[in-house]
């Protein structure tokens, strides 16, 4: 499938996923009830065309650089540097994209690609409340109407991001069935959309879900990965050694880790711990899932013997979910992406040293990156170098964190 | 032959619809529910919907939603729904459609699930997130087990679709009468009929209607010119509202007749 492209260097091995079926091996595919099947089509041949139009193409690049503020810094982090002792860190600085995530460059494409199909209304899920601020920034930006669900359980953990969605026009309505996070924010948008599939399209927030969604999101998050190679070659005069990025759906690690997937460039996607796989409070799904089915794609998901999708537990919002985007699971099975997990107080660790250490504040989700980053970094040459994909800003964790370092008494003590 | 295509083609050559009515199994019990089988069975019901209960049921409103968690509060797994129809089968003959989520399917083992349906004497399967795209290795293993596959075609199909989905689904297609989730509406859209005839220039499958039908009127006007007309979340609402009473069966009974009655009357009426 065409992605949206702008420069290619080096002609490469060719890395042809997903097929026209929208499959990773046997990963991905399009699992829906009947009524999505032509809406997935439709989305699919005006995502092919969108690519192929100049207009859209340069649109989208106007928008990247004078609205979202690309392209994002890549940051050597010097006394992260120092404080680990191995290789070289830089951090990609996606928390310093509009909005404060990577979210945006997945939620601006695909609300201008509504756009195109003469879409009236957005609906979208949330979990952290990122991808819900990116989806009604992006549809305040395109005067659409934008309808955000997300599970009680987050908008109580995330309520900042509540009100900032409100105060970009959205309308923001509370999922209150099964684990009230963000797995069960997706089933009520998909709901709303197969209601409502005439005029509405789903913005779904990462590289999960039915065929064409996982491309799609890939494809315009890979300008993380993109932009950072030209950076690096610039400052260092080389590619990396190694790339770490945090694993919710999978589509900051997805944006940083396609633009190297035929390179020689080790990578590792980082996992939400929770209180340890062991416990079975986690959402590490490499660590205790099995192949399944959820929200349309094949994949690898957190489910008991019987089919039925088990709750998850993570401090941040953003990796609290169940399943996986299917190309992750076809790169953990073919070996050529390592993945591993922090602990909830591992990334509580890691939120505070960046933030003391750097005066950087990162995203909980960001903050099991750098978790991971402090456990191989060390083991590594001085002469080596580490990529962290700095997914987000902290600022909407502020108040959750206070209350698991300070204990109940939470900011204000 | 297998027992639904069976039942369609008796019906069929009677000029008669069929009554297909949904309920949760599991809901309030895995007992209860069977036993509301057989009063289905007894007030007239031609095939029984038998849906497997799923933590994330996308299809879903909010009554088949609440009827699923009903259940799972038991624990009420695919393995003790295809353990119960063993014993249903001591006590009834009717036709038995398993209406599941595809993941649960997935976990049982396909080729596993389908040698116990026919072991058992379920007779055919419905997936609802499980379009034939994705479904070859299925509808193969699912032939070879005699068990009948039931499809969906709904308003969005394409045209170019319908002979895919007819080619796919034995025993009846099933038209999903309205885009949405389950869930009970006042009126039938009268698109309806003509997606139906529709469907019927692509094959001489039998075509049930079903989503949002309730009310013996709306029954009636379906019954007319679709070969079955499935009714689900109404009665599904009837077993929640009753599901403390000691008279749920009969009052589920009660509440299904005037339905059936209605889908029987609709072609006896447009003949004489
Ligand atoms: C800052 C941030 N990072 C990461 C994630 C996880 O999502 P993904 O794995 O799709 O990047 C989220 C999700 O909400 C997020 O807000």
């Amino acid at each position: 499938m065409a992605s949206l492209e702008t420069s290619s260097s080096a002609p490469k091995a060719p890395y042809s996923y997903p097929d026209k079926r929208g499959r990773y091996g046997a990963f991905g595919g399009r699992y829906v009830p009947e009524t999505l099947m032509y809406p997935l089509e439709e989305l699919e041949q005006a995502y092919v065309s969108a690519c192929a139009d100049p207009a859209f193409v340069a649109r989208m690049d106007e928008l990247r650089r004078d609205y979202i503020g690309r392209a994002t810094p890549l940051y050597f982090a010097r006394r992260l540097t120092e404080h680990l002792g191995g290789a070289k860190v830089y951090l990609k600085r996606e928390d310093l994209c509009h909005t404060g995530a990577h979210k945006i460059n997945n939620a601006l494409g695909q609300v201008l690609l509504a756009e195109r199909m003469n879409k009236k209304r957005i609906v979208a899920e949330t979990g952290a409340g990122q991808h819900g601020v990116a989806t009604a920034t992006a549809s305040a930006l395109c005067g659409l109407e934008c309808e955000v669900y997300m599970g009680t359980e987050d908008m109580a953990r995330q309520s900042l991001n509540v009100f900032r969605m409100r105060l970009l026009g959205a309308k923001v309505t509370g999922v209150e069935s099964g684990t009230k996070t963000l797995k069960d924010a997706i089933n009520e948008a998909m709901r709303d959309w197969v209601t409502n599939v005439g005029d509405t399209h789903y913005v779904l927030g990462t590289v999960e879900g039915p065929h064409p969604y996982p491309v799609i999101c890939r494809d315009f998050q890979s300008v993380i990965g993109k932009e950072m190679r030209a950076q690096l070659l610039e400052k260092e005069n080389r590619s990396p050694d190694l790339l770490i990025a945090c694993v919710g759906g999978g589509s900051n690690s997805a944006g940083l880790f396609f633009e190297f997937i035929e390179d020689d460039v080790r990578m590792i996607g980082v996992e939400a711990g929770g209180l340890g796989p062991e416990t079975g409070k986690h959402a590490a799904r490499f660590a205790g899932g099995v192949e399944g089915m959820l929200h349309g794609a094949m994949s690898y998901v957190l489910q008991d013997e019987n089919g039925q999708i088990m709750g998850t537990h993570s401090v941040s919002a953003g990796l609290d979910y169940p399943s996986i985007g299917p190309e992750h699971a076809f790169w953990k099975q073919s070996g050529r992406v390592e993945y591993s997990y922090a602990n909830d107080d591992e990334a509580l660790d890691a939120f505070q040293l960046l933030s003391h250490l750097e005066g950087i504040i990162p995203a909980l989700e960001s903050a099991h990156a750098i978790a991971h980053a402090c456990k191989v970094v060390p083991e590594m040459d001085k002469d080596q170098i580490v990529v962290v994909n700095l997914s987000g800003r902290g600022d909407k964790d502020v108040d959750q964190a206070a209350r698991f370092i300070l204990g109940d008494k939470g900011a204000g003590a | 032959m297998n027992r639904i295509t069976a039942r369609m083609q008796e019906l069929a050559a009677r000029d008669e619809t069929a009554f297909i009515p949904y309920i949760t199994a599991g809901d309030p019990t895995l007992a209860l529910s069977g036993e509301i089988l057989l009063e289905l069975e007894r007030a007239g019901a031609d095939v029984i919907e038998y849906g497997i209960p799923f933590s994330d049921p996308v299809a879903d409103g909010i009554v088949i939603q609440e009827a699923s968690q009903r259940a799972l509060k038991h624990n009420v797994s695919l393995h003790d729904v295809v353990g119960q129809i063993r014993e249903l089968r001591t006590k009834t003959k009717i036709p038995i459609l398993l209406f599941s989520y595809f993941n649960p399917v997935l976990a049982y083992g396909i080729e596993t699930f389908a040698q116990d349906c026919a072991d058992v004497g379920a007779d055919g399967v419905l997936c609802v997130d499980l379009p034939p795209e994705e479904a070859e290795d299925y509808k193969r293993i699912m032939v070879d087990a005699g068990i009948a596959t039931v499809f969906l075609a709904s308003p969005t199909t394409r045209t170019e679709r319908m002979g895919l989905i007819a080619r796919f689904s034995e025993g009846f297609l099933y038209y999903v009468s309205r885009a949405g989730v389950t869930g009970v509406r006042d009126q039938v859209e009268t698109s309806v009929k003509g997606m139906v005839e529709e469907v019927k220039r692509h094959s001489d499958i039998p075509v049930a209607v079903g989503f949002g039908i309730a009310k013996p009127e709306q029954a009636e006007e379906v019954a007319r010119y679709a070969d079955g007309v499935v009714v689900g979340s109404a009665i599904v609402d009837c077993v929640g509202t009753n599901g403390e009473s000691p008279e749920l069966i009969e009052r589920v009974g009660a509440f299904v007749r005037p339905l059936v009655e209605a889908t029987k009357r609709a072609k006896a009426e447009v003949a004489s």
